[in-house]
């Protein structure tokens, strides 16, 4: 057990982390104000197909050197941004059930990469590799401090601003907003438009980060362990941080272990068992069998404002 | 308008606007939309590959498609589909090999049996969490999707995986728990095609959900339920147990792709075999308007295009198969915003003033 808890372990812990809590902060920000985010997965792939992409074509094609990943790293901010103006078009102004249309989402940029990629690089599996020394920065103290920084910054936003005071009452009570004089679905749109980006930028890590190149389908369901560490985060920033942590450490536990975790006494812990933590966390918890995670009262209701 | 023809209206309009959304991309790509569509609608109708191939690939998307139309009925969202089908073609493939030499009287009854009650089980489990504690159904069945697929890989690799076999996947089940495919009866039809039986028993089951949901208590109970949970409740109906009742239903459909898949077609359980069936089944529910006619149809139509995503993969230049699930994507937003197309009629200028 000892050698489990090494130093590499907590510097691939932060690493796998980094892009749930880009994510899951960023569905923080759309749930609050009472939009169900399941598209996470869907914004994620498209912004780690943008990077991927944008950052390799700066590099060879436009000959950027090493201002690419950043470039890159915008280019995924932006695909985030535009999938979440889709999504925030078809849940506040057409008023569609938030759950079709997340789903709809993630259906569709399971295909949309694949298809992009075979035109423009004649290959739909994956885009070309890019060069180590193109990719975004790696090192555990920068990226600590990069979260930590993002995490103080939406606390900060989210109970410190009047911008963070609307999004939580549009969340909780859109009606008294609205009366108060708070515009509903503008404060929704910012929600979920800020998701978008988070989320892109979440998935550009991913593709320029911990990765060089985009994979098909390589999010692998973080989308959705973004949104588990939300709920078991009890949608609330420093928790949602921890969760996330938590969730990164157990990817990184069944990574290192390559197959079995040896216990203490001996006996061996498959790694599927360890990767279904999140997932049966996030059920406990929702169930209220260890404290409870009571989610914002007007999620997923679309607000029709009265006449 | 009758009602029919407005029942038909949205999803045609919806599938004709995603067409043409489509059609754009394939142009950006740099194909032309006509051929790209020709390959992938044209290969469907061919005899007999094109149209063995739709229906045995419409077959479980019938079953996911009514699992995701009777939550819906009762206001639930079954997204779980997925991970019900897995956990059930998993238990279809243990029985089979378990009691590998039963007489096929027996044992395909008893690997039908498994399928049905083990896709009831995992549904149910979102069910009770959802009556018992009010926890969303819809994160607690993603959740489950996973947790499936974990402990069923777990199971392969350690316990039911051939020594040596390098693929994931488990031993054949016994030659008495095969069920026939159409090549046996239809003479010029081969045997190669996979489509067997259980797509017949697809379309008993549309019928046995419209028998279910629209002729008995317990369906109408459940509609209710879904479409006004205060006033069900108000008039008696416990809805809690309706919720659990239309989950374990819901499962029950799904786990029938495990029939198909392990008793018609592998002979065996495949690690990740599902090809998206649990989601591509929420396009079906939604685009055939939860009803089981509908489901039918809008199963015909994603199983055509899966079958001619292959040769869209061999024949275009640019275009690859990818261009299925994006359409499957845009066909369900556009099914979701119906609202966007009455706003878009609503805007239309109605000329009233030159008929002065």
């Amino acid at each position: 057990m000892r050698d489990v808890f090494t130093l590499s372990l907590i510097a691939s812990t932060l690493r796998l982390s980094t892009p749930l809590v880009l994510a899951a902060l960023g569905g923080l920000f759309s749930e609050r104000s009472g939009v169900i985010n399941i598209a996470l997965e869907g914004k994620m792939l498209a912004g780690a197909f943008t990077a991927a992409a944008v950052t390799y074509a700066a590099d060879t094609r436009l000959g950027l050197g090493a201002a690419s990943p950043w470039i890159g790293l915008l280019g995924g901010m932006i695909a985030g941004l535009f999938i979440a103006v889709i999504y925030a078009v078809s849940c506040i102004k057409f008023k569609s059930d938030q759950v079709v249309s997340g789903a709809a989402i993630n259906i569709l940029m399971i295909g949309m990469p694949g298809l992009l990629s075979g035109a423009f690089f004649l290959s739909s599996g994956s885009t070309p590799q890019i060069p180590k020394d193109r990719l975004l920065p790696q090192s555990p103290w920068f990226i600590a401090i990069v979260i930590l920084a993002i995490v103080a910054g939406i606390w900060y936003v989210l109970y410190k601003t009047p911008f963070g005071l609307r999004l939580r009452s549009v969340g909780e009570n859109p009606e008294a907003a609205d009366v108060a004089g708070v515009s509903v679905s503008r404060i929704r749109y910012s929600g979920v438009l800020l998701a978008g980006m988070l989320a892109g930028i979440g998935g550009a890590y991913l593709s320029i980060g911990q990765s060089s190149l985009f994979t098909r389908n390589m999010t692998a369901g973080r989308g959705f362990i973004a949104l588990a560490a939300l709920i078991f985060g009890k949608w609330r920033p420093v928790q949602t941080l921890l969760a996330c942590l938590l969730f990164g450490f157990t990817e990184a536990v069944s990574i290192q272990m390559q197959g079995v975790f040896k216990l203490p006494s001996g006996e061996d812990i498959p790694v599927q068992f360890i990767q279904m933590v999140p997932y049966v966390l996030t059920i406990v918890v929702l169930a209220g069998f260890i404290g409870s995670s009571r989610p914002p009262r007007a999620l997923g209701i679309p607000y029709q404002k009265e006449k | 308008m009758t009602k029919l023809a407005r029942e038909l209206l949205f999803p045609l309009i919806a599938v004709v606007a995603a067409f043409i959304v489509g059609g754009i991309l394939i142009l950006i790509v740099g194909d032309s939309p006509f051929v790209a569509y020709r390959l992938l609608l044209g290969s469907a109708l061919s005899w007999p590959d094109g149209i063995g191939y739709t229906l045995f690939h419409a077959t479980p998307l019938i079953f996911t498609g009514l699992a995701v139309l009777v939550g819906f009925r009762c206001g639930l969202f079954n997204i779980g589909a997925e991970g019900q089908l897995y956990i059930a073609a998993f238990a279809t493939a243990w029985v089979g090999i378990k009691f590998a030499n039963l007489t096929p009287w027996l044992l395909i009854p008893f690997c039908f049996v498994a399928a049905i009650m083990s896709g009831a089980f995992w549904a149910a489990i979102p069910g009770v969490l959802k009556a018992r504690f009010g926890s969303h159904e819809v994160i607690n069945t993603i959740m489950l999707n996973f947790i499936a697929v974990a402990l069923i890989s777990y199971f392969v690799q350690y316990h039911y995986k051939e020594r040596g076999d390098p693929i994931m996947q488990t031993s054949m089940i016994g030659e008495g728990a095969h069920i026939a495919r159409f090549g046996k009866f239809i003479p010029g039809f081969p045997e190669r095609i996979p489509l067997n039986l259980a797509f017949l028993l697809a379309l008993l089951c549309c019928f046995l959900v419209y028998l279910f949901l629209w002729r008995t208590k317990w369906g109408y109970e459940i509609r209710a339920t879904g479409s006004n949970p205060y006033a069900a409740e108000y008039g008696g109906i416990s809805i809690r147990k309706q919720i659990i009742l239309a989950m374990a239903v819901s499962g029950a459909l799904a786990g029938m792709v495990g029939i198909n898949e392990v008793l018609g077609y592998r002979y065996r359980y495949y690690d990740g075999f599902s090809d998206n069936y649990g989601f591509t089944g929420i396009a079906v529910a939604l685009l055939g308007r939860n009803h089981p006619v509908g489901v039918i149809l809008a199963a015909l139509l994603f199983a055509a295009l899966q079958h001619g995503g292959i040769y869209v993969d061999g024949f275009s230049e640019h275009v690859t198969k990818d261009i299925v699930q994006v359409l499957q994507g845009i066909i369900i937003l556009f099914v979701a915003a119906e609202a966007f197309f009455k706003w878009l009629v609503g805007r239309r200028p109605s000329f009233q003033h030159l008929r002065a």
